[in-house]
């Protein structure tokens, strides 16, 4: 089970924000799905390979060469905020 | 016949024979849709510029004589697969204005077989969810009871189909998605080999366990739906690089000599009395028809919710941090600095469900914690997988309940997240193998639909979609039509 | 650079080398630099809902490549993982790198020391991973602008072991992977457009002691110089901190070359959990041995070869053998020049001397060589064939340096410099000018040899230059010789 603490690390990591409101039941439900997947600590696994994608298959490569073309035009219709040929965000400073 | 409740193979011999025009056969739909689509909320966008500038071409088509069996069939497509100049959702806020520049190759395919685009329906948010009460754009309802859930997360694919407003429509499914609003709205739904339908432009969840799949009235349109969606895509490294099997040619072929499966762990408490009723006389159907039942074991199935709960989240966790308010999708207002504009855009766009399942997903990959849940339930996974290679090898196919119940009433689970969760008790283990499944109808309990589910071996939808249809040829659970649908 | 005593220095690099690949690692976007913001950035680099990654096969080819060139590993099955963490210039909030299944482990680079001894850096591991997009901080007030086009491009992080002691090392080894990375083709190295960057793990401890101290890691380091400049800061800043009784912080810095020093990162990503898990989008690549036997076919000479032979096949001194070989570009040139002139040992006196010479003076790389290896070589071979003086060919040289002239011929031709040998010409023009001069030609027959010079001056001012120096001085002899 994850206590207060951890759960702010989650937020951080997944830049969320927990309003002080939610933070008790989003721990909470947290939690129960914590406790609902807690069977797995009674199965024996000691020497199993865990199974990454469900088809035992090799990945094909694809040859060098270009294939796209420019849609800047195209996909930054979509941004929020588009200057300049870039995308805004609040100034960094590094 | 009535139109409203036509199959594809019935379509296409009306709009061959000519008795009907494609543009008429879309006007049809286009109007159950605008009277009532308001009280089951099953789209989020409805195209009918496109539908019609569609269904013109389609008649074109079929005037040379050039159709496919899906020329100038209207279809409904759940709001997760982008298709380009059309609004994409994925049912969530962070996505309400999103319109999406490229086609998902599968909605593609369908499209240049000629089928129409009535819209994009409604859907959990993200497809995370078995209720369709997640959605930014307010939950759908069953046509069989308004009053109750459709199932999810497809749920407005499932509920539109049910509700007569398309002929057939696309969903997909990560841990039951198709299968349980199919067993709860009555209809045929069909989850394919992992990786046998392209995933390219199909909105991420889960990327080791989405699968898109359809929604028809019988086996038979599956098996049609199927042949034209399914096929290597160099775009997608995770899709089968096999030939597409024609799925609707051996359909016909009799059941005698097949081995079905049936295995105890499916049948335990928490499935509903009536529910088991049914699904015992169907599987005694299969038997009348020929089918030999043998009693098989899948040790690990208690365990596949569990491992569902923490791959599935942790996948997600990192498919949704794409969206951030940089490059689309919602923005917070005034963002102070580039945190404020990740965690406000993040939390004010994405529904608690998400949220919450996003920071299981990082909890489960945490330093720490890695070990005991992420690699725990992959492993368990590959036991999970060895269980039905190991069943495979005694029968053709599994047979069991889809759901543990019939639709429940709107609301009902929602401070109840882990009963929510356990509506996925059967569909979730073929997920996580990668096996084809499907649900077909069974009966009605007070009512409400029932769902029968087939599981197949790696690759054989072709015999899943044929048992399918030859219980179809036998009963008639699947013609069963909602109340309102006949007034 | 003066360390303290009694202190050493242990430094780990992680070197980042852009693949040069046309495509890259995971779309079909171009890898071109310098292009439009944003023009070379497809879906798959946006991260648009929906898309998913390829694998270009070229990454491999080159990753193996350099597994062969450092006597690596190559891992017969090699998978990608996700790497999360959230940044405007990682378009996903993860980047696909590979953490668990490396392409290429172990390995090592020689380096030569000061005192000419060689010393083995180990290389950890190499893995393919892709780049990031870019921040610009500068084009707006209140905003960052994030321009794409370089997210997704292939790189080849390679890691030493903590076996790099000093500075001189350090850059020492920095050098070394240059030479390879650009030697075997996979790496342009123009650290000019970031094609490679440094990181450095910087830690110090007493000369006593056994355990490693706490590192520091400087990023994105993207000249030599800046290298050896801000580990000598940090190590200085350390050791510092340590004798002052304060603790080193475990952190990221980056280096200010306008100040000359390194402070603290600000942003968060740098403590943050990566959370790695294997990547679903893409299934594991299985290398054969075939494979890796038909690149080891393909392998380019490498930068040691090369050096040896020079000095077998053309006969050049092992110093000039190692200037020429140590830079690819340059010794691709040495090579196309010989194609021409058929005088290995001419041709590279003269790009040691002039051509190198010119190339400093006006801070200009070889590949930007306003001399082309063809006209080079052209010019060499007029000098061998007797048909100008070496004198004479400087000024040539010069006039295809400004582009005042294309060919070396034509010049030759239209200022009528052709070198004067022919005897019958020489031999009145000398007697004449020994005739006129009877002092120096008396010192000269009693034994002044020095006075040659004069005279071969003389005639050389008489011809402007052209006259064949070797056929003056026979000239000079015989005529003293017939008593004149």
């Amino acid at each position: 089970m994850i206590t207060k603490q951890e759960l702010s690390v989650l937020g951080d990591l997944a830049q969320l924000s927990l309003d002080p409101d939610s933070r008790d039941s989003t721990l909470q439900a947290i939690n129960e799905v914590l406790e609902l997947v807690a069977i797995m600590n009674t199965a024996e696994c000691d020497g199993v390979k865990p199974l990454a994608h469900p088809l035992e298959a090799e990945q094909l490569l694809r040859s060098d060469k270009v294939t796209e073309v420019n849609q800047v035009a195209k996909f930054s219709q979509a941004a929020p905020l588009f200057e300049e040929g870039l995308y805004l965000v609040p100034k960094v400073i590094e | 016949m009535n139109l409203n409740n036509a199959t594809i193979t019935e379509l296409h011999k009306l709009l061959t024979d000519k008795a009907i025009s494609a543009t008429e056969l879309t006007q049809h739909f286009l109007s159950r849709i605008a009277e009532s689509d308001s009280e089951i909320n099953s789209f989020i966008t409805i195209t009918p510029e496109v539908a019609i500038a569609e269904a013109k071409a389609a008649d074109l088509v079929l005037a040379k004589g050039q159709h496919t069996m899906l020329t100038g069939i209207p279809m409904a497509h759940k709001d997760i697969f982008c298709i380009e100049d059309i609004r994409t959702t994925a049912g969530s806020k962070i996505l309400a204005d999103f319109i999406a520049p490229y086609t998902s190759t599968c909605i593609e395919k369908l499209r240049h077989a000629g089928t129409v685009t009535l819209g994009k329906t409604n859907m959990d948010e993200f497809a995370m969810g078995s209720s369709n009460e997640s959605s930014y754009f307010g939950p759908v309802h069953n046509p069989w009871d308004k009053t109750k859930v459709p199932g999810g997360s497809s749920g407005g694919s499932a509920a539109s189909l049910a509700a007569c407003l398309c002929v057939a429509s696309t969903g997909t499914d990560t841990g039951g998605s198709i299968r349980q609003p199919a067993s709860m709205c009555g209809l045929t739904g069909l989850k394919p080999t992992y990786g046998r339908i392209s995933r390219w432009g199909m909105i991420a969840f889960a990327s080791s366990l989405d699968q898109a799949g359809c929604f028809t009235r019988t086996a038979e349109d599956a098996a049609i739906l199927l042949e034209h969606m399914a096929g290597h895509d160099s775009k997608d490294s995770t899709s089968l690089n096999l030939a597409v099997p024609e799925f609707t040619a051996a359909l016909s072929e009799p059941l005698a000599g097949l081995k079905v499966g049936i295995c105890s762990d499916y049948f335990k408490e928490g499935l509903e009395p009536e529910v088991e009723n049914l699904v015992m006389d169907g599987i005694k159907e299969l038997a009348k028809m020929g089918a030999e039942v043998v009693e098989i074991e899948l040790p690990h199935t208690k365990f596949s919710l569990s491992a569902y709960y923490v791959i599935a989240p942790a996948e997600c966790s990192a498919n949704l941090s794409r969206y951030d308010g940089v490059r689309y999708g919602y923005r917070c207002k005034d963002p102070e600095n580039l945190e404020d504009l990740y965690k406000r855009s993040r939390s004010e766009g994405f529904g608690s469900e998400v949220k919450k399942r996003i920071m299981v997903g990082a909890f489960a990959l945490s330093a720490g914690y890695y070990d005991a849940y992420y690699r725990k339930a992959q492993q368990l996974r590959r036991l999970i997988k060895n269980d039905f290679v190991s069943a495979f090898e005694q029968v053709d196919v599994i047979v069991g309940p889809t759901a543990p119940g019939t639709a429940f009433p709107l609301g009902a689970k929602t401070n109840d997240p882990v009963s929510m969760y356990l509506q996925d008790i059967y569909t979730i283990a073929a997920s996580l193998a990668g096996v084809p499944a499907i649900s077909i109808p069974v009966g009605l309990s007070k009512g409400m639909p029932v769902g029968l589910q087939l599981i197949g071996n790696y690759l054989e939808e072709a015999k899943l979609l044929r048992v399918a249809h030859q219980f179809q040829q036998q009963t008639n659970w699947h013609q069963q039509q909602p109340q309102r649908n006949l007034l | 650079m003066n360390i303290p005593a009694g202190w050493q220095i242990d430094i780990g690099l992680e070197i980042h080398a852009q693949l040069n690949t046309k495509s890259k690692i995971f779309s079909g976007a171009s890898t071109l630099f310098g292009s439009d913001p944003n023009s070379q950035a497809s879906a798959v680099d946006l991260a648009l809902p929906g898309v998913l990654p390829v694998v270009n096969e070229a990454v491999y080819a080159k990753a193996i490549r350099f597994g062969l060139g450092v006597s690596a590993d190559i891992s017969r099955v090699s998978a990608f993982d996700r790497k999360n963490y959230f940044y405007p210039d990682l378009p996903k909030g993860y980047q696909i790198t590979q953490m668990d299944l490396p392409i290429v482990s172990g390995g090592h680079i020689d380096i030569l020391l000061q005192d000419s001894t060689e010393k083995r850096i180990r290389i950890t591991r190499a893995h393919l991973e892709e780049d990031a997009g870019k921040s610009l901080h500068e084009a707006f007030d209140r905003y960052t602008g994030i321009d794409l086009n370089r997210a997704g491009t292939p790189l080849l992080e390679i890691v030493s072991e903590p076996d790099i002691k000093s500075a001189f090392e350090a850059v020492a080894y920095a050098r070394k992977i240059h030479q390879l990375v650009t030697y075997l083709n996979i790496c342009d190295g123009d650290m000019s457009q970031g094609s490679l960057r440094f990181d450095a793990n910087v830690s110090v401890r007493r000369e006593d002691s056994a355990t490693l101290g706490v590192r520091t890691e400087t990023k994105n380091l993207n000249s030599f110089r800046f290298l050896e400049r801000a580990i000598y800061y940090e190590t200085v800043r350390q050791i510092d901190r340590l004798e002052a009784g304060r603790s080193v912080t475990q952190e990221t810095r980056l280096y200010d070359h306008n100040k000359d020093e390194t402070r603290p990162m600000r942003s968060k990503e740098t403590a943050t959990d990566y959370r790695y898990f294997p990547e679903p989008d893409l299934l594991p690549v299985i290398i054969t041995d075939e494979t890796i036997a038909k690149i080891k076919a393909e392998m380019p000479e490498l930068p040691t070869q090369r050096q040896q032979r020079f000095i077998e096949d053309f006969n050049l001194a092992a110093t000039d053998a190692a200037l020429l070989a140590n830079d690819r570009n340059l010794a691709d040139y040495f090579e196309a020049t010989i194609k021409n002139s058929q005088d290995p040992i001419l041709s590279a006196n003269w790009i040691k001397v002039e051509l190198l010479g010119h190339l400093n003076r006006d801070a200009v790389s070889i590949t930007d060589s306003p001399i082309s290896a063809i006209q080079l070589g052209d010019l060499v071979a007029l000098i061998q064939a007797g048909t100008i003086s070496g004198k004479i060919a400087k000024d040539v040289f010069a006039a295809l340096w400004t582009g005042e002239t294309s060919s070396a011929a034509t010049y030759i031709q239209q200022h009528g410099l052709q070198q004067l040998s022919d005897p019958s010409t020489l031999e009145p023009l000398i007697f004449d000018i020994l005739k006129a001069n009877p002092k120096q030609l008396e010192q000269l027959r009693s034994g002044k040899d020095k006075l040659m010079g004069f005279f071969v001056g003389q005639v050389m001012k008489q011809t402007q230059g052209k006259a064949n120096p070797q056929e003056v001085n026979s000239i000079i002899n015989r005529l003293l010789q017939e008593a004149v």
